[in-house]
Parts: structure tokens; C-alpha cells; sequence
């Protein structure tokens, strides 16, 4: 499972973007990934749990959207969706002159966070009465 | 206080951005890397057994660096080639990345090295996602592992610049159907070759060992459907 790894790169993409930013914490990142990036978005968000622990990621929402597949025949201009697993032929001439349109994302598109350094994660305070 | 930030970077970026860095500094001495795939047991070992073996008596400078979670096995196998071999313990972890290789490279590759060949940690999932800046990028299949193992893989399969089936001189007893492997392999590698190759009679040695001298020179390798786009 390398989704720990992904994980971790996420996160060093992140902190190092809060802190150019000044953000002192994140509430969502957003992951853009392609069906033929070969990450599995649920270990992804296992993983991402983990990873953040201890960063100024630590309790941020992992959102991720799955990109779909989709080719271009250079030949015939049509255009299909790939599934799963990818058709790379043609399926209208059956030629091998395919060109991938989408579907290898594995991108960190947008970042949610806090600047407001005296209550980084906006929690509401518990009351500590009755 | 919230704000939201299009960011729009590729989470690999480091590890791509390494990748180029070490092709670019390899391929300005004349050395390319080899980068090969397969599931555990496919044959990786037995096939670079024989390419460095040729690759040693035909004059090539060529060394190994061989990747496992544990064990020195395949390193003691490859070093009977009398080339340079390094084992990388990866410690658990299911890949190498492209800093763990030029770290690995840095110090130990003589300068006049051609040829390195990379046996990734026996893996068709993790390996696939990250490039260590190989000029050729080969994924093997053995034919007792099923004709539907492209499909199964598609990421693995798909990025592959030459497809070798392995063990072939068992494949009539194990019902080895290799046009429904060549069909899969097209499926979502179009023009990709394949390659049939047997470990114990030799059959197909030295293709590898060609193609890679070829990429070393700078020949253009086959470019997969799946390569062109990578946000």
C-alpha cells in the first residue's frame, strides 16, 4: 500500500503552502484523482488520518473527487470514457491511435484553511458549567 | 477566518521532479536506468541473471540494484554476474522512489556505467505511481500468472515501455493462451512489444539487454497512451 506515502507528500505539499500562506490551519484540502492513478481514495483517507498527526493539517477534512478516464481517437476524434479497465483502442475505428484526456490526476486542486491565529481549528469552547 | 486556495499541484511533484533531475544527469554520461516491474515470483531475478550475464561477456558496463523488504537472496544471485550489485532493504515499504534510488546511486555507480538495471520491489500496484527516472520502464508477467493480469493491473501494464512474459517453456503445460495475453496487453497499452522470454533455455535473452543499450544511446522508446497525461 503506497497510499502512506501519497499521504505524507500530500501533507509536506500542504504545511509547506500554510506557511507561505501563514495559515495556521487547514479545514479541507481537496484531492483531485484520476481512476487510472492507481491510489485507492479510501486507503488515501486512512492514511491521510494518520500522516497529519502532529502538522497544522491535523484535522482537516480529506475531499476527493475521482476524475474519470477519458480518451481521444486521433483518427476518428471520437472521445470515450475508458473504464475500468481502460479500453485504449478505438472503439469506433479500432485503431490504436488513442490519446488520454483525463483520468492520471493524483492532484491537490484547493486548500481550505484558518488564519486566525487565536483559534486555529474554530472549535467551539466547552462549556464548563452545570 | 477561512480561505480557500486553489493549489493545483500534482501530488508527486517531488518525487517526478527528482526523477527528471537523476535522468538528465544519467543520460548526459550515456547511462539509463532500468526500471522492472512484475508481482513477486514472476521472474525478475532469473531474467536479469541472464542479461547481466551476457551483458559481462559482450564488454557492457552494467550493474544491479535489486529491492526487496528482506533478504539479501537476490543480490547474492545477481552478483555471480561478477558486475556490480547493490541490495536495497526497503524496510517495509512497498516501493522505491525516485530519492531512494539516487541516494543508492550516488557514490557507488562507477562513472562509466551504461546500464542499470532496478528490480523494484516485487509490487504491480505501488511501484507503478512513481517514476526514478528510468529511460525504460519494463513490466514482466509470467505465463502460470493468467492472460487477464493487464486488465487486473491496468496502471502497471499501461506505463510499460516493453512487456516480457516470462517462463515460457512452461506454457503449454500451464495452458499459457498468449494471444489473450497480447489482446489484454494492447488493451491498454496499444503498440506496446511483448517480448516471450524463458529463464532456463534462454529463449528471448539479450532483448532486454538491447533495448536498453538502444535507450542508453538515446533512442526513442515506445510512448504508452497512459504516459501522455499526468497532471
Amino acid at each position: 500500500m503506497h497510499e502512506m506515502s501519497i499521504a505524507l507528500a500530500v501533507v509536506d505539499q500542504v504545511e509547506e503552502a500554510a506557511r507561505s500562506h501563514g495559515a495556521t490551519g487547514v479545514r479541507t484540502v481537496r484531492l483531485r484523482i484520476g481512476e487510472l492513478a492507481g491510489v485507492v481514495p479510501d486507503a488515501l483517507a486512512f492514511s491521510f488520518g494518520l500522516a497529519c498527526t502532529g502538522t497544522v493539517v491535523e484535522g482537516a477534512e480529506l475531499v476527493t473527487e475521482t476524475v474519470p478516464g477519458r480518451a481521444r481517437c486521433a483518427s476518428c476524434d471520437d472521445e470515450w470514457a475508458v473504464g475500468m479497465p481502460p479500453r485504449l483502442i478505438c472503439p469506433v475505428c479500432d485503431r490504436a491511435t488513442a490519446e488520454l484526456v483525463s483520468g492520471r490526476e493524483l492532484l491537490i486542486a484547493a486548500v481550505e484553511w484558518h488564519d486566525d491565529p487565536a483559534d486555529p481549528r474554530v472549535r467551539e469552547p466547552i462549556s464548563q458549567e452545570g | 477566518m477561512c480561505r480557500v486556495v486553489d493549489l493545483q499541484q500534482a501530488v508527486l511533484a517531488k518525487n517526478d521532479a527528482t526523477a527528471e533531475v537523476l535522468r538528465k544527469e544519467l543520460a548526459a554520461r550515456g547511462t539509463a536506468v532500468v526500471n522492472v516491474l512484475s508481482s513477486p515470483g514472476s521472474g525478475k531475478t532469473a531474467l536479469l541473471e541472464g542479461e547481466l550475464l551476457l551483458a559481462r561477456e559482450r564488454g557492457v558496463t552494467a550493474a544491479a540494484l535489486t529491492a526487496d523488504l528482506a533478504t539479501e537472496n537476490d543480490a547474492v544471485r545477481l552478483a555471480r554476474s561478477g558486475l556490480p550489485v547493490k541490495q536495497v532493504l526497503t524496510d517495509g515499504l512497498c516501493h522505491l522512489e525516485a530519492d531512494m534510488l539516487a541516494g543508492h546511486l550516488h557514490g557507488w555507480l562507477a562513472e562509466d556505467t551504461r546500464l542499470v538495471f532496478v528490480e523494484n520491489v516485487g509490487n504491480l500496484v505501488c511501484p507503478a505511481s512513481y517514476d526514478l527516472g528510468e529511460a525504460l520502464r519494463v513490466v514482466l508477467a509470467s505465463v502460470t500468472e493468467g492472460e487477464d493480469k493487464p486488465l487486473k493491473y491496468p496502471t502497471a501494464f499501461g506505463l510499460a515501455h516493453l512487456v516480457i512474459v516470462t517462463k515460457t517453456d512452461i506454457a503449454e503445460a500451464v495452458g499459457f493462451d498468449e494471444a489473450a495475453f497480447r489482446a489484454n496487453v494492447e488493451q491498454v497499452n496499444p503498440g506496446v512489444d511483448v517480448v516471450l522470454t524463458s529463464a532456463r533455455t534462454g529463449a528471448g535473452t539479450g532483448v532486454l539487454l538491447d533495448r536498453a543499450l538502444a535507450a542508453a544511446e538515446g533512442t526513442a522508446v515506445h510512448m504508452p497512451v497512459m504516459a501522455q497525461a499526468r497532471a
